[in-house]
């Protein structure tokens, strides 16, 4: 039964296929700080040498994060993500209970090259998927999955009004 | 630890940075890149090595918000993103931390 575990390592798992079950709240991980990012000019020059990063792309980005609340650059689309991150970020947004259609905005990496180098630049993050809310980058699919896992997501997204504040869990059928 | 199979360049280079860039006081880097070798962004990659998760405990992370964690890890590994690293999934804790998680998970 229980054992205790000095410091043996433990194995968290992030498979997807966990994600509709977990519920444990494992990290109640400080967010906020919108300083931490948004500007890379902020960063340490270092992390990401600039090299593709066109201003009509910058340009497209800072339009589609800005105009829209939620906006996620992915592998595939919504209804057919072409990697595991991805997908489990769709699924994650669809478990809290985003209006998909209408109130998530989202561009396919893989149909756009330069935007697809373009991203990884202006976030100086070198990964797919990214999530931005209301202009923020909030992280791509380890970080949305913790912040679902501790609640913390849903908080940001009522605040947001992306979704209604739920009185009680349903449990799924 | 337990030796795992052979560790390539990549995983080798990925262990040595972090050790020396966290100090960590557990260090779990699992190979995952067969799972995603039929992915689109995959095809003609010869690589081994694209898709890794890590587990990693240490007090360097106290303090600090999850995406600053990871930030300090991408950053530190620019280079092997530029020579095929393709994903990472980080899990990033402080011993305290995992301490506790290691007792809820047991209940």
């Amino acid at each position: 039964m229980i054992k205790e575990h000095g410091n043996t390592c433990i194995r968290i798992t992030n498979s997807p296929d966990f994600l509709l079950f977990t519920t444990c709240s494992v990290e109640k991980a400080l967010r906020p700080s919108s300083h931490i990012l948004t500007r890379r000019a902020a960063l340490p020059a270092s992390s990401f040498a600039v090299r593709y990063l066109s201003e009509s792309t910058k340009k497209t980005i800072e339009d589609a994060v800005t105009q829209n609340k939620l906006v996620v650059f992915m592998k595939g689309t919504p209804d057919a993500p072409q990697c595991g991150f991805s997908r489990a970020v769709m699924q994650i947004l669809t478990v809290q209970g985003v209006d998909m259609q209408n109130s998530l905005k989202s561009f396919n990496i893989l149909a756009d090259e330069e935007l697809r180098s373009g991203i990884k630049e202006y976030s100086s993050w070198p990964t797919i998927p990214q999530v931005y809310i209301n202009g923020e980058f909030i992280g791509g699919c380890d970080i949305m999955l913790n912040m679902h896992q501790s609640g913390e997501l849903e908080k940001l997204l009522v605040k947001e009004g992306l979704i209604l504040p739920e009185p009680e869990e349903n449990p799924r059928a | 630890m337990a030796s795992q199979q052979e560790d390539g360049p990549i995983t080798s280079s990925i262990r040595n940075i972090l050790t020396d860039l966290l100090k960590p006081t557990s260090l779990e880097i699992i190979n995952d890149s067969s799972k995603h070798a039929h992915h689109s962004a995959m095809r003609g990659v010869s690589s081994k090595e694209t898709h890794f998760r890590v587990n990693v405990v240490s007090e360097e992370f106290a303090g600090k918000s999850t995406m600053q964690r990871h930030r300090l890890i991408y950053g530190a590994l620019n280079k092997e993103f530029e020579s095929g690293l393709h994903a990472l999934s980080l899990n990033t804790k402080t011993p305290e931390e995992f301490a506790k998680l290691s007792a809820t998970s047991q209940q």
